[in-house]
């Protein structure tokens, strides 16, 4: 029993990683129909932006280097992202097949990349001491203060993005481009500074999640190809371009698949995680949240 | 002396929109084979045709949604043939597509306000005049676009477009579609919008009888090309029956 709720609470936190992951893919996907294979390097980048944020600061303010290091791997992540968009992803609008190659082929080599400045080995961050230890609830069971700061740090990122969203004009003129992008323009919307807006901020949410797996373990060139087939699998199960859907194929992903690994293997745990996903698309082919209008053919 | 007067008939003489043989089309299909017409300041210019000879594809042309091919579109003294759509829509350029286009999952007042929205005005309210002309609007404020009636959907296309202050509205069959009472209050709409004088309209419209009360000069399409132009008091109905019935 206690397991099991240990289990239940590190799914709701990998949950917050995947949401904070599949958001940036679900979002680019909806308004762009780009399909981004290295949506997970802009996880790495965020981790490495830890890293680095660390060896440089920690001797000046110990511990609270973390504290600079969140924003720092938002931005650093989110300009990477803007200007491979202005240089190479803005040539692959609707162009979905085409966009998976050059994506993929970017993700190995930023893999690569990061091999030849840090090294093919895992680096770790030091987690600061006010995130070491937990909440014990009883004798047995503990939940640590890391993994509870890591579901803050995606509710507060869900609750900026809400708001971005909707009630700003910049995330007006978004929706308005992912519903009708010739009719957006029409209405004298600069597509083009959406889409590279949208797509920067896709990528800083990615940067993000980086930061916050770091307190989990060490990081590496392959960190984002962790949780990159899992994002994908959340934004198919919620439908594309939907926050609340986004947010219920996270909590799905999150905790039944450790939970089905849990009961099983942990291999059989992955196949079961396929089972659910593909039955489940054949009962709602359009994920969770999906949209119903007249004015929609 | 010689001079200004040439100066004021040029003035007089010069159009708001002008545009010269384009050619243009969907990928390697050409849709328009060297189409020319000009639309004077506060002209309502009807375009007639039957389905499928090319006025929505001039429309989308004009608004820049389509490239043009070879041509020139010169528009309030500028030639605008290779601007983007949003440069043109700044400029005064507006557009109510065949089948509305509303955005199905921003409310009515989102609607509205994302003209206003995309020029960064600060003030950003909607001018009480628009719910003169439509009062239903005012009522659906916080509706889905795509949850409104065809009807009401179209007034709002032509709403939040006149909000925009436009100095050219292109209308691709502003009637299309929809129930008689409404398409009455639309044409009062048009008709409100011709007699301020200020607003050139290019009016794509299957109607016939609506298109002659209220254009002021007509153009004929067939096959992708203007096959005849004239005043429209100059025009027959059984003329251009001709090109219109099936």
């Amino acid at each position: 029993m206690d397991t099991f709720v240990m289990q239940l609470f590190n799914g709701l936190s990998l949950s917050s990683i995947l949401l904070l992951v599949g958001l940036g893919l679900s979002i680019t996907f909806g308004i762009m129909g780009i399909i981004n294979f290295a949506h997970g390097e802009f996880m790495m980048f965020g981790a490495y932006s830890v890293y680095l944020v660390q060896n440089l600061t920690y001797g000046l303010w110990g511990d609270f280097f973390f504290i600079f290091a969140i924003p720092a791997s938002f931005f650093i992540a989110a300009g990477l992202g803007f200007l491979l968009e202005r240089s190479i992803i803005r040539h692959l609008y609707n162009r979905p097949y085409e966009s998976i190659l050059v994506t993929w082929g970017l993700s190995l080599i930023f893999q690569q990349a990061s091999r030849n400045i840090f090294g093919a080995s895992n680096v770790d961050v030091r987690s600061p001491d006010w995130l070491k230890g937990g909440i014990s609830i009883s004798d047995t069971i503990q939940f640590p203060y890391n993994r509870i700061f890591i579901i803050l740090i995606a509710i507060i990122a869900i609750a900026v993005m809400y708001f971005y969203i909707y009630k700003t004009t910049n995330g007006l003129k978004m929706r308005a481009v992912m519903q009708n992008r010739a009719m957006g323009a029409s209405m004298g919307i600069q597509t083009r500074k959406v889409d590279s807006l949208t797509f920067a901020i896709g990528c800083g949410l990615a940067g993000l999640a980086g930061c916050v797996v770091s307190l989990l373990g060490s990081i590496g060139p392959s960190t984002g190809q962790n949780y990159i087939v899992d994002a994908f699998m959340v934004v198919v199960m919620g439908g594309v371009g939907s926050l609340a859907g986004t947010i219920a194929g996270a909590l799905m992903m999150g905790i039944i698949s450790p939970l089905l690994e849990f009961f099983t293997t942990s291999s059989m745990g992955k196949v079961l995680v396929f089972i659910v996903v593909i039955l489940f698309l054949q009962l709602k082919p359009k994920g969770f949240v999906t949209f119903k209008s007249r004015a929609l053919d | 002396m010689l001079s200004m007067c040439i100066l004021a008939e040029m003035e007089v003489n010069m159009s708001l929109l002008q545009v010269n043989s384009i050619v243009s089309g969907y990928g390697t299909t050409q849709v328009l084979h060297q189409v020319s017409l000009k639309a004077d300041k506060g002209q309502v210019v009807a375009l007639m045709g039957r389905n499928g000879v090319g006025k929505t594809t001039l429309l989308k042309t004009l608004m820049g949604l389509i490239k043009v091919e070879s041509g020139s579109i010169e528009y309030d003294g500028a030639n605008i043939t290779q601007w983007p759509t949003e440069k043109r829509a700044h400029g005064g350029i507006a557009y109510v597509p065949q089948g509305r286009e509303i955005f199905p999952h921003l409310t009515v007042y989102e609607n509205l306000i994302l003209g206003l929205a995309a020029r960064s005005i600060k003030n950003q309210e909607i001018p009480d005049d628009i719910f003169i002309m439509f009062p239903e609007l005012k009522k659906l404020y916080k509706r889905k676009g795509g949850d409104l009636s065809g009807g009401q959907q179209q007034q709002l296309a032509i709403a939040r477009m006149l909000i925009l202050d436009p100095k050219l509205i292109l209308f691709d069959e502003p009637t299309e579609g929809i129930q008689p009472s409404i398409v009455q209050s639309i044409e009062y709409a048009i008709r409100a919008i011709k007699e301020q004088q200020k607003i050139t309209i290019i009016l794509v419209e299957q109607y016939m009888e609506m298109a002659f009360r209220l254009g002021d000069f007509c153009y004929v399409m067939d096959h992708g090309e203007i096959v005849m132009h004239d005043n429209m008091g100059n025009l027959e109905g059984i003329e251009v029956q001709k090109y219109i019935s099936i």
